[in-house]
């Protein structure tokens, strides 16, 4: 899996109901949700986002509730791929099952900065920074977790038996 | 090396003798959970994964509770793919309006949940269920529909925090506080990935309802899970409410723990979570004034019977404060109509509070209480990040039963012996 996109950067902590509030949670429409991401820290986010960009932030992202909306809604974004110092479980798991790609790092998180061009090559575990020329290590996910994410999902991973 | 309480039940419900911290494991589930948030993105799932029929009717539960009784057009849309689906699938315990309650304090009632369970619910408190020593997890909804389609989950084996409790707690102090003060301790994510396990002599002076509300706020401080040691007042809880037996699983002597937290529980003082994260915590002597406009008294966390007991005995023969805005939601029907049949829901109107059915309602800013800008509520609930319960600029306090009653009467965050 390999992604190149540029960067939108935040910090720590952020918890599910700012990337989508509840009160748009009377919707499960992948476009909709999008169309609200990130509202309440950042109103900014749904006008500059563009197709495979690479949201970097600190620790336990996406902290709270277990809404999968979130991770649709960053993935609807357009968004490639989350790069944080640590997830919040459940949306690390939730992320895992939809097919969005996240990835933790401490030091790229620390290093990486807002517009920094990132590839991303997460079979070989390394995200290259094209504005800095850095590289960064991180770790190849479990064989398990690995099936999911070929599969593109536990819904498909269960529909071709991978899991049963 | 031995195994953890959490890890004795992932292992037998993997079929496996022994399981270690960091293994993948695919777990046997006892029960499925989803709300009327969750179900309907699970349910596009499970119909995605072409299977005909859930796995267990009797294993899968959905609770209309979040947006019920529905708020606008697209939340009764939602209740009504949950209903149609369940009605399809002729799934047993379904709760619709009139039988619903807040699905983390209906389950345990309804005796769905014994001790030695291995549960999943979309819904991150469902950490909740480990108040009655079951393995209880919040998932997404896609976990949730692999859930009804073949009865599993997989796990990555957490490792643990285990947490002696000694002591007794003191007058006006509940469960509420000390979980607080852990996450103050510990910070957001002190738990990440990991088990809580409560152990020790200080559990029996802690009721089910301030060990539900503890294994409620686990996900607060990150946990996978939060779970108690099984004693007479869990298998006198789970004889009361459910027909079937619990299995009872007990850490190893030699149980690997990562740190043990020692607690006196007679060392906890009322503890406040200031905005806008749940480990920013103060005690109510250490704080100035700070002028409130409106209390919520419900939510999984704090709606038992027990927590609007302790509200109504501070509240009783007093008034709401000009300006203040209460609301007291009971968590469950049952509750709703115990509380009546007491007084307790009498002490509340006649104090110039509100009561509404169950529902998560205010909670997460979904109705029946929502903030204006700049305005602060000190709320027995769970989160109190930015927007939560409504405009960005509003504040939660989050707070026990007994502060959040005297801070009504008062008009401002307060101790309960202020008012008394």
């Amino acid at each position: 899996m390999k992604m190149t996109g540029k960067v939108i950067k935040y910090g720590d902590n952020v918890d599910t109901d700012v990337i989508i509030p509840a009160r748009y949670l009377n919707t499960s429409d992948h476009k909709e949700l999008a169309s609200h991401c990130m509202e309440d820290l950042d109103d900014t986010f749904t006008k500059r986002v563009q197709q495979g960009d690479i949201m970097v932030a600190g620790w336990n992202f996406g902290c709270g509730s277990s809404r999968e909306h979130a991770p649709i809604a960053i993935k609807a974004s357009g968004i490639s791929l989350v790069i944080a110092k640590s997830f919040a479980r459940i949306f690390y798991r939730n992320s895992i099952n939809i097919g969005l790609a996240i990835v933790e790092s401490e030091k790229a998180s620390d290093a990486i900065q807002e517009g920094n061009v990132i590839t991303a090559d997460l079979d070989n575990g390394i995200l290259h920074n094209e504005t800095t020329g850095e590289d960064y290590a991180v770790e190849p996910f479990p064989a398990f977790i690995q099936t999911i994410i070929e599969n593109g999902g536990l819904v498909e991973s269960i529909k071709n038996g991978s899991i049963k | 090396m031995g195994m953890t309480m959490t890890q004795k039940i992932l292992a037998a419900h993997a079929g496996l003798d022994k399981v270690e911290a960091g293994q993948l494991v695919l777990v046997n589930l006892d029960l499925v959970l989803g709300n009327d948030i969750t179900s309907p993105v699970a349910i596009k799932a499970f119909n995605q994964m072409g299977k005909d029929n859930v796995f267990d009717k009797e294993k899968v539960t959905m609770v209309m509770d979040h947006f019920a009784p529905n708020k606008d057009i697209k939340a009764a849309q939602q209740c009504m793919m949950c209903r149609d689906f369940c009605g399809e699938q002729e799934i047993t315990n379904f709760y619709d309006v009139g039988q619903m309650g807040i699905e983390h304090a209906l389950l345990p009632e309804k005796g769905l949940v014994v001790s030695g369970d291995a549960v999943i619910g979309a819904d991150s408190h469902t950490c909740t269920y480990g108040a009655l020593g079951a393995f209880s997890t919040g998932v997404g909804s896609t976990d949730m529909a692999c859930g009804m389609a073949i009865g599993k989950a997989w796990f990555k084996v957490p490792s643990a925090l285990k947490f002696e409790l000694k002591g007794k707690l003191n007058k006006y102090i509940s469960g509420k506080d000390v979980i607080l003060h852990i996450i103050g301790m510990i910070g957001v994510d002190g738990a990440l990935y990991k088990s809580m396990e409560f152990v020790g002599e200080g559990l029996a002076s802690l009721s089910m309802a301030d060990r539900l509300c503890m294994a409620n706020m686990a996900i607060e401080a990150g946990a996978k899970n939060g779970i108690f040691a099984v004693d007479d007042i869990t298998r006198a809880y789970v004889k009361a409410h459910s027909n079937r037996e619990p299995v009872v699983y007990e850490a190893d002597a030699d149980a690997v723990y990562e740190k043990t937290y020692v607690i006196d529980l007679s060392e906890i003082r009322h503890t406040v979570s200031f905005p806008h994260l749940p480990e920013n915590t103060h005690t109510t002597d250490e704080i100035d004034e700070i002028k409130i406009q409106q209390v919520v008294i419900g939510s999984c966390t704090n709606g038992r019977l027990e927590d609007l007991k302790a509200a109504a005995e501070i509240m009783q023969g007093k008034q709401v404060a000009k300006g203040v805005r209460c609301i007291v939601i009971p968590a469950t029907q049952k509750i709703y109509l115990e509380a009546m049949e007491a007084g307790y829901l009498k002490t509340f109107i006649e104090c110039g509070a509100v009561v509404s059915t169950p529902t998560c309602g205010p909670c997460l800013g979904g109705h029946m209480g929502i903030l204006a800008e700049h305005e602060r509520a000190v709320a027995t609930t769970n989160r109190n990040f930015i927007g939560r319960m409504g405009h960005t600029t509003s504040e939660i306090y989050l707070a026990s039963p007994e502060v959040a009653a005297a801070s009504a009467i008062t008009g401002k965050i307060s101790a309960p012996e202020e008012v008394l």
